[in-house]
């Protein structure tokens, strides 16, 4: 993939992720924050859908965005094509299971899995 | 009516002596070392005499003809025209040509090589990547009928064309730009912002054709998007070239804002 394809995802996902950021924090903000946190609201986040979802997007945008920044910054770092290989091979593979992860997450909490 | 007041002989010469009179001895620090013969940098340090004028060129050359001849500087036009003599002066990429001894505010004056350079000995740094790198930008009009026949006309630019790059056209190869760039210091394949600079000078030529071929090439992974816009290559800029402004207009077209 070209450089500056990935680094129009990179911009793109970095907008996306800051606007449901905001959203997500204006959601704590309809109570109490210490509420927000009690064992109940947390799971009824999860069973209510639309939200549910909204957390899976920004799961993957931040996870996009998060391991290709470190991915850029690695390059910066140590030059060399096996090198390189391994960080871009590396990169992609834990965006991958950090979004597998926390899909997980979400749909068990979703479906009242403990 | 005005008047026009003609200083008297006697004047002039008064003054003439009254500058030449104030001559100043500074210490010049010139950092020393040969890596090809696993020799460290070490500084020397010399006790110059210079006046209002003496440029930091000059007192290294006043080094070698009065107290050691074997010190390495590259230089060639003292006018800032040829960009031979870049170098660390007081920890600040400049050319020794072009920055007066007064100008530094300092009686120790400090000289090192460039950073981000591979270093050759004492002074003299080697300018194969930037060139190599300069070169892979194809610094040349790129078009199909840019040879000359009997039919030829002139290629017409407005003075708005000639605008959007001219100041990029100045860049001397100096390699200052490189060496104050954050960027250069770590990644080492990075193409630099005197690359990208003459990359976005050809690009915003509207005589030339090859845009897409220099987008492609600036568009790699230790290309365009390394660049961190700190600046610092375009405050060092002996010519008041901004590589950094070239980087940012470039980016521009490979996100689409320009055509």
């Amino acid at each position: 993939m070209r450089e500056s394809i990935i680094m129009k995802i990179h911009y793109g996902t970095a907008l996306g992720a800051v606007a449901l950021v905001a959203v997500h924090i204006l959601m704590r903000m309809s109570q109490k924050f210490s509420d927000s946190l009690q064992y109940q609201n947390v799971i009824a986040n999860y069973h209510f859908l639309p939200y549910a979802l909204m957390l899976e997007v920004l799961l993957v945008l931040l996870s996009v965005h998060g391991f290709n920044g470190l991915r850029v910054i690695l390059l910066e770092l140590k030059q060399g094509s096996t090198y390189e290989k391994m960080i871009n091979y590396g990169s992609l593979a834990a965006m991958a299971i950090l979004i597998a992860y926390g899909s997980r997450t979400i749909l068990m909490a979703g479906m009242g899995v403990s | 009516m005005a008047v026009v007041s003609v200083p008297k002989p006697s004047e002039e010469s008064n003054s003439k002596v009254k500058t030449i009179g104030q001559t100043n001895t500074i210490t010049l620090r010139i950092s020393r070392s040969n890596p090809s013969e696993g020799q460290e940098a070490a500084f020397s340090e010399f006790q110059i005499p210079v006046q209002k004028w003496t440029t930091v060129l000059e007192a290294i050359l006043y080094v070698k003809q009065n107290f050691d001849h074997s010190v390495a500087v590259r230089y060639s036009c003292r006018q800032a025209s040829c960009g031979s003599c870049g170098m660390k002066i007081n920890g600040k990429p400049a050319l020794a040509c072009y920055t007066k001894i007064s100008e530094l505010n300092s009686n120790v004056v400090t000289v090192e090589p460039m950073n981000n350079f591979p270093i050759i000995r004492d002074l003299a740094v080697d300018f194969k990547q930037l060139i190599s790198n300069h070169k892979k930008m194809k610094p040349f009009i790129i078009r199909e009928d840019s040879e000359v026949t009997p039919e030829s006309k002139e290629f017409i630019q407005t003075p708005q064309d000639l605008e959007k790059f001219l100041q990029f056209s100045y860049c001397i190869k100096c390699g200052l730009c490189n060496s104050a760039c954050p960027t250069m210091a770590t990644d080492t394949s990075f193409i630099g912002p005197q690359g990208l600079a003459q990359a976005y000078r050809y690009v915003a030529d509207n005589r030339d054709k090859g845009k897409d071929e220099r987008l492609k090439i600036v568009d790699d992974s230790h290309g365009i998007w390394r660049c961190h816009f700190a600046g610092s290559c375009s405050q060092v800029c002996p010519k008041g070239v901004d590589p950094a402004m070239a980087i940012q207009l470039l980016r521009g077209y490979l996100l689409g804002f320009r055509k």
